[in-house]
């Protein structure tokens, strides 16, 4: 896909890890764009930033270190808004 | 090889590769598929999560609507699992590339992601694994059926093995897709024993634990004339049973040849015999075998599984189909014979004992709207055929003037609207509570017509569940108690000259036959695949034979006595029907 390719390094700050909740809202922003999403822990785990499953496989906890990476088109708007997703705080809402 | 004895509920023989239903839904056997079927297969992939991501999507629905938005949020998750994009790419490789069944394709991928959250090492991710199993659950059900309705669309020719089937779920197979089926649980006169009986589709129940012990794909033996189940069987046995079946085949057809002959003792005395149905399809299996008319029509299926009551209109439509069908030979319809535990959205509240409770004619007379649809869908229908009304599980003559009250009152609605109706249909009682056995005398005088509920008969006779497994030797239709009391209804009849017939399975079973028949019964009837042996045995005795065979009866105190002497008689005519 042509576009630009972004790439920015964050960490889990959320106590209870990426779970389902926080990356259900991730996929649903993902879905949105055209863009290519992917998570990566390290060198080896690169999984698609629009698939719940894979993204449960990452297992991220609280500290884990993460990169996001977005390739397409609509790059830009795709890392704005889904850094804001990675960023909202879940905890006020009862996890379950 | 192992050999399980439980309780024959339908005939026939069948040998087949087992599909195993446990408490959990289904067991998926590693299937492989032929690789013109892999683009089908996934096509059936796809309707089935398209199915289960709407399912997931209602239930987001009504759960957020209930407990709050956060729960919901679990089942939308469960449906952005269900439609996850990476997941659809593996289940389709599987199947493109391994050439794996669907079924076995979405069992394997999901259990191995199941797998590696759990291995993950994290209490957060490890739970999530039961979520990957409730979402494999749905999308199985949707695929294969779970043990509920997708039973009725398999893939292949199985036999099913089930801990316990529900009616409904009985009702949805496919005779053609399920050869015969078995159970743990149930009791020769349960609602799943009959709609196996409706189906054709041999089946054993009442075996005890043994599920467990069988894997998918295992062959087995369903001998349901005997009441066996064999597992594994070996070559000597397979080879003594595909004997067994050409045999019976050979039966199966000397008696479809009597289609067209009166059921009639070879010393001229004409029996009627009718078949029990449940369905409108089901008057053409009673045509085929030359019924000489529907002895019962039961209507409950009309009820069953729905979130509201039947309109008059599905009603009508149901019976007036099968009034059609029969031309002017009797039927019976009978009205709603169902317990309120049946009715999910009727319950007040849990009785504790619902055999003994608000159902039938007893629930019917607190629901009156309910009652009237029904009398009146039948009065309309009775302008296109033979209908004759009868009541259930009347206990008192209060309950049946109160019945015949009520259809006097809707036939006055009818004149007014100016709606055709039948003018003289007549109305008759079933006879299943003791009760209405002890009084039949004083009944007699309010009715056209008496038809003896032999199941229910039985059960409240010797307060034994016909259902519970363990009971099996207390509920038996020649309890002497219960034939006394078919006695005394049957010479009530007569005294008050009005009809009477037996409609219970007791009438299907062939060794009561000479009995019933003996003891004045002119009328039967019975599950329209018996109807042929039932007229086999009529054509082949005398009245003073039944007679005969009705007083010897009398001098027997227990059912074991009584069921033996018949069987030896039975058996000194027709050595064939029994085994």
């Amino acid at each position: 896909m042509s576009g630009p390719k972004l790439s920015r390094a964050f960490t889990v700050t959320n106590p209870q890890g990426l779970h389902m909740r926080p990356l259900s809202a991730f996929v649903e922003a993902a879905a949105r764009f055209r863009s290519d999403i992917f998570l990566c822990r390290g060198a080896e785990q690169r999984v698609n930033g629009k698939s719940i499953l894979n993204l449960l496989g990452l297992g991220a906890e609280e500290g884990t270190q993460l990169m996001l990476e977005v390739c397409g088109e609509d790059a830009e708007q795709a890392m704005e808004s889904l850094w804001e997703v990675l960023h909202r705080n879940y905890d006020d809402e009862e996890s379950v | 090889m192992e050999i399980k004895r439980g309780i024959a509920v339908s005939p026939g023989v069948a040998i087949g590769p087992a599909l195993v239903l446990d408490t959990e839904g289904i067991r998926i056997p590693e299937r492989f598929i032929d690789r013109k079927e892999r683009q089908a297969e996934v096509d059936r992939l796809h309707e089935a999560l398209k199915a289960a991501g709407c399912e997931a999507r209602v239930n987001q629905d009504a759960i957020s609507a209930k407990l709050g938005k956060q729960y919901g949020a679990i089942f939308a998750a469960h449906a952005m699992l269900i439609e996850d994009p990476e997941l659809i790419r593996e289940l389709e490789a599987t199947i493109l590339e391994k050439n794996h069944s669907a079924a076995y394709a979405v069992s394997r991928v999901m259990r191995r992601h199941a797998k590696a959250l759990e291995n993950l090492g994290s209490a957060t991710f490890s739970t999530r694994a039961s979520d990957i199993f409730d979402i494999e659950k749905s999308i199985l059900r949707n695929l294969v059926g779970g043990a509920g309705e997708g039973l009725g669309t398999l893939q292949s020719q199985v036999i099913v093995l089930a801990h316990d089937l529900t009616p409904s779920e009985t009702a949805s197979l496919d005779p053609k897709m399920v050869w015969a089926f078995a159970t743990e649980a149930g009791g020769r006169a349960s609602h799943t024993a009959i709609m196996a009986g409706v189906l054709e589709i041999p089946a054993v129940v009442g075996l005890g634990r043994f599920v467990t012990d069988v894997s998918g794909g295992d062959e087995i033996i369903v001998d349901g004339n005997r009441g066996i189940v064999i597992l594994n069987p070996d070559e000597e046995t397979l080879e003594r049973y595909e004997k067994a079946r050409t045999t019976l085949g050979t039966f199966a057809t000397r008696l479809s040849e009597l289609r067209d002959k009166p059921a009639e003792t070879t010393d001229g005395c004409r029996v009627q015999l009718m078949g029990n149905i449940e369905f409108p399809s089901e008057a053409q299996h009673c045509l085929d075998r030359g019924a000489d008319g529907v002895g019962l029509y039961r209507t409950e299926f009309l009820y069953l599984n729905k979130q509201t009551d039947p309109v008059e209109e599905e009603h009508f439509e149901a019976y007036r189909a099968v009034l059609l069908a029969m031309g002017n030979r009797p039927v019976i319809i009978r009205t709603l014979d169902l317990g309120s535990d049946k009715f999910m959205h009727r319950m007040e509240h849990e009785e504790r004992n619902p055999a003994l409770g608000l159902r039938s004619v007893r629930l019917c007379l607190r629901n009156l709207t309910l009652f009237k649809t029904q009398l009146r869908a039948i009065l309309r229908a009775s302008h296109y055929g033979n209908v004759r009304i009868m009541f259930p599980m009347v206990s008192t003559l209060l309950e049946l003037r109160q019945c015949k009250m009520l259809l006097a009152e809707v036939k006055e609605d009818l004149e007014e609207e100016r709606i055709p109706f039948a003018k003289k249909i007549p109305v008759g009682t079933m006879i299943e509570v003791p009760s209405a056995a002890i009084m039949a005398d004083e009944l007699a005088r309010e009715v056209s017509f008496f038809s003896i509920g032999t199941n229910d008969l039985i059960q409240y006779t010797l307060a034994a569940d016909r259902t519970n497994e363990a009971l099996a030797s207390l509920y038996s239709a020649g309890d002497p108690s219960v034939l006394r009391l078919i006695a005394n209804v049957v010479q009530a009849a007569q005294r008050h000259q009005i009809d009477v017939s037996v409609c219970g399975e007791m009438s299907g079973d062939p060794i009561y036959a000479l009995l019933l028949l003996g003891l004045g019964l002119r009328q039967l009837s019975v599950t329209p695949q018996n109807i042929p042996e039932i007229k086999n045995i009529i054509r082949s005795i005398t009245l003073d034979e039944a007679k005969q065979v009705a007083e010897e009866t009398k001098q027997f105190d227990t059912a074991r006595d009584v069921n033996s002497y018949l069987r030896e008689q039975t058996r000194r005519i027709l050595p064939e029907v029994v085994n």
